[in-house]
């Protein structure tokens, strides 16, 4: 048996020790959501981002939009009764990195897509107290007259790719394409497009035909936010219920 | 400095062991631990073994042991809905088959839709229509009897069911034609209808001499009507009060004819159940307005 003395008289040892003991409690608690089945729900609907949503995802993250809102309903009643439907692991198995958190100063958005017209969300972008008086959320003005700079989009795809978000080899190389194509219904490789990704919401977010604004991209992505899973099909007993 | 039969000094004033460490000839007592914390360490323990049987805890290979009490976050939820739904039955059953007309003249079912459409409408239309339901520039005041599709509670009911301009084959639509951006009309026959819009609106009967009278008569009466009084069946706005959907003047108008204005308000038929929309309806046409 190795004396305590050892321990106390060594430091290397004394760390090598405290690493090994806050280990076992790491792996034992974090390493399971990794393998059991029952971590991520199996839901229809789920897709991975268009590339103008993630584009807008990126703008979201760019701007700090997190630091004030979450994207996760917690299964309370408040929560379920103000929000919608509980968030499941499903909904954000295709985020790197998620946008979950709990520091709410304005509203969770997990499912804000749909709730409001684009027009409101470009009202209230530029400037938020012309529609809610009591809201302290900043002005976004120079979104709508900031184009946006997709030059590496495909790479941006690439890049989830590589940590196991489903894009196809076709998704990165039709990726600037198909970002263009979100904003313009008339296109004629629409089909293809949609396709590639059911469900998506294809028209000119910010009302402004004469390029593809920072704000078309950041409205692509609050319209989709909550709005994939298909929860008539979704079983919410068994191993989804926890 | 005496020393204990197992080879640990025993300090003299106190009579205990000491740890057998000694800094500059200050040593430290092995004093046991107290009962009271230990009893509590030992209570824990057996805690947190029962703790393991009763509640989920250990992941295993391919899901995780669910605990003796079946407990779980997401069915505690469905319970707690289902208890407050199970003690509204009563009142939202009468509610889903009441008419909007019986919902106001019953006492305790207007009291239910009026607590019911308040929390509703402050989850979901302040954003537009604002806190006080006050609207703003582009979203109407939901509290004056101004109404573009109507200010009965039947009318009210069907907009807030299916939505103005929105993703539903129900959905109201009106469709202003953009006069000037598709040239039906010059820009100074524009400005003329503009100025005459905005005499009708003033009432001072100065509007009669204006050239834009003819403007109006031969592109806007078929909606407006042929004195600006609007039409709640076609979505027309009234042109004749002060009342304004969208802030601005002259400048507005000229604006609006020119390129016209869609605004949307979603369909919640999908999104609220059929009882929170009848509450909402019952609620807004409480706000003063409803005809």
């Amino acid at each position: 048996m190795i004396k305590h003395a050892v321990f106390e008289k060594n430091s290397i040892l004394l760390t090598v020790g405290i690493l090994i003991v806050v280990a076992i409690g790491g792996i034992v608690e974090l390493a399971p959501l990794f393998y059991l089945e029952s971590t991520i729900e199996e839901v229809e609907g789920m897709r991975p981002y268009t590339p103008l949503e993630l584009a807008g995802r990126d703008i979201y993250i760019r701007e700090g939009c997190y630091n004030c809102h979450s994207q996760m309903i917690r299964p309370l009643r408040d929560e379920a009764e103000r929000y919608g439907h509980y968030s499941l692991a499903a909904e954000s198995m295709y985020d790197h990195p998620f946008q979950w958190g709990s520091k709410r100063t304005g509203p969770d958005l997990a499912r804000v897509g749909g709730r409001y017209s684009d027009e409101w969300h470009v009202a209230h972008m530029i400037a938020p107290r012309d529609l809610v008086p009591e809201s302290v959320m900043p002005g976004y003005p120079f979104l709508a007259t900031t184009p946006l700079d997709a030059a590496d989009i495909a790479d941006h795809l690439k890049a989830n790719q590589i940590v196991g978000v489903p894009y196809s080899d076709e998704m990165i190389a039709t990726a600037a394409a198909d970002l263009a194509v979100q904003v313009d219904p008339d296109s004629d490789e629409l089909e293809a497009f949609e396709a590639r990704y059911p469900k998506a919401q294809v028209r000119n977010f910010d009302g402004n035909g004469e390029m593809i604004s920072e704000l078309d991209a950041l409205i692509a992505y609050l319209q989709m936010l909550g709005t994939l899973v298909d929860f008539t099909t979704y079983k919410a007993e068994g191993q989804n219920l926890r | 400095m005496t020393k204990a039969t197992n080879d640990r000094p025993i300090d003299d004033v106190s009579g205990m062991e000491t740890t057998g460490h000694e800094w500059d000839g200050i040593t430290e007592l092995d004093s046991p631990l107290p009962r009271w914390w230990l009893w509590t360490y030992y209570a824990c323990i057996i805690w947190s073994v029962a703790y393991w049987i009763a509640m989920p805890a250990w992941p295993l290979v391919s899901d995780y042991t669910k605990g003796l009490l079946g407990y779980s976050q997401r069915g505690q939820l469905s319970d707690e809905i289902a208890a407050v739904k199970a003690g509204q039955a009563d009142l939202a059953a009468r509610t889903a088959k009441a008419s909007l007309t019986e919902i106001k003249s019953d006492p305790e079912l207007l009291e239910y839709a009026l607590a019911g459409g308040r929390s509703a409408f402050a989850v979901n239309c302040i954003q537009c229509h604002g806190s006080g339901a006050s609207g703003s520039d582009g979203y109407p005041n939901l509290n004056d009897d101004d109404w573009l599709w109507g200010g009965t509670m039947e009318a009210i009911h069907t907009t807030i069911q299916y939505g103005i301009r929105a993703e539903h084959d129900d959905s109201r639509a009106s469709d202003m034609p953009a006069f000037g951006q598709d040239e039906m009309l010059n820009p100074q026959q524009v400005d003329a209808v503009a100025d005459y819009v905005m005499a009708l609106s003033r009432d001072d009967g100065v509007a009669d001499t204006l050239p834009g009278k003819l403007v109006f008569a031969e592109n806007c009466v078929d909606c407006h009507g042929a004195k600006g009084q609007g039409d709640i069946e076609l979505g027309a706005p009234n042109l004749r009060d002060h009342i304004w959907l969208y802030q601005g003047g002259k400048t507005m108008a000229v604006d609006i004819v020119t390129n016209s204005r869609a605004g949307m308000m979603p369909a919640w038929v999908d999104r609220l159940d059929p009882v929170t929309v009848k509450q909402l309806a019952v609620y807004v046409h409480s706000l003063g307005g409803g005809e």
